[in-house]
């Protein structure tokens, strides 16, 4: 009961001066406020609990190296100390967020995996090789200014040099390759979708 | 009036650090002996 009157000032001091109660009565009669002040922002149990942890280790470390002056109160410079622990959380969670899972939240609906399933690779090839058969189907000159275009990357001057045809004639032929292949397309309602 | 306006307080019990915590700061404090030679500080922890 007699620790409930002692003031802040003096346990402090006679911490400093080596008495370990004194830190267990300050923590003891403070813990509440300030525990309360810490996840009144954090909104965390156990984060909360850390910072709590945090706090309470800056305060030890300051007042066993005497660097702490009595200007202010001891609760207000605990809580600045705590104040300071949570933007630091805040600020790291900003570069590094954390998510945890909960019923209505689910971490995987933000994380996808990019790599193709074996489903993807079979319809994936399945359309490559309904393309190919399709590209069969058309008139030489066609196909072979598509194939020099899309497989084998050539440019128009390239195509038109080796075709011994004019730009603007490649262009045209590719122009009609893809407008029949188009209408082979609809014709027979193929799906070309992965 | 003023019962059929105000509400009980939600936050019914005061919210408190785990007992597991205050425990280790107690410890580490015991434990934890601070140097200062010439500028520099030294921690000592203690087993």
């Amino acid at each position: 009961m007699a620790d409930i009157q002692t003031p802040d000032a003096l346990l402090v001091q006679n911490y400093v001066a080596g008495n370990e109660n004194a830190l267990a009565t300050l923590i003891k009669r403070h813990e509440s406020r300030i525990y309360g002040f810490i996840y009144s922002k954090i909104s965390d149990r156990d984060i909360s609990n850390d910072i709590f942890q945090d706090t309470f280790i800056k305060v030890i470390k300051t007042l066993k190296s005497n660097s702490y002056n009595e200007e202010g109160k001891f609760l207000p410079w605990v809580m600045r100390i705590s104040h300071n622990l949570i933007i630091d959380h805040y600020r790291k969670n900003k570069k590094m967020p954390m998510f945890r899972e909960t019923e209505e939240f689910s971490i995987f609906s933000i994380m996808s995996d990019d790599t193709p399933t074996i489903e993807n690779r079979l319809i994936s090839a399945q359309v490559e090789e309904d393309i190919k058969r399709l590209i069969e189907e058309l008139p030489l000159d066609q196909k072979e200014v598509l194939v020099m275009r899309m497989y084998q990357d050539m440019s128009f001057k390239e195509i038109s040099e080796i075709t011994g045809v004019s730009i603007n004639t490649s262009l045209g032929r590719m122009r009609y390759a893809l407008m029949n292949l188009r209408k082979v397309i609809d014709k027979h309602q193929i799906v070309l979708t992965n | 009036m003023a019962k059929i306006y105000s509400k009980d307080s939600l936050v019914t019990k005061a919210m408190k650090p785990r007992k597991e915590i205050v425990s280790f700061l107690l410890n580490y404090s015991k434990a934890l002996s601070i140097l200062k030679v010439n500028n520099k500080t030294f921690e000592i922890i203690s087993n």
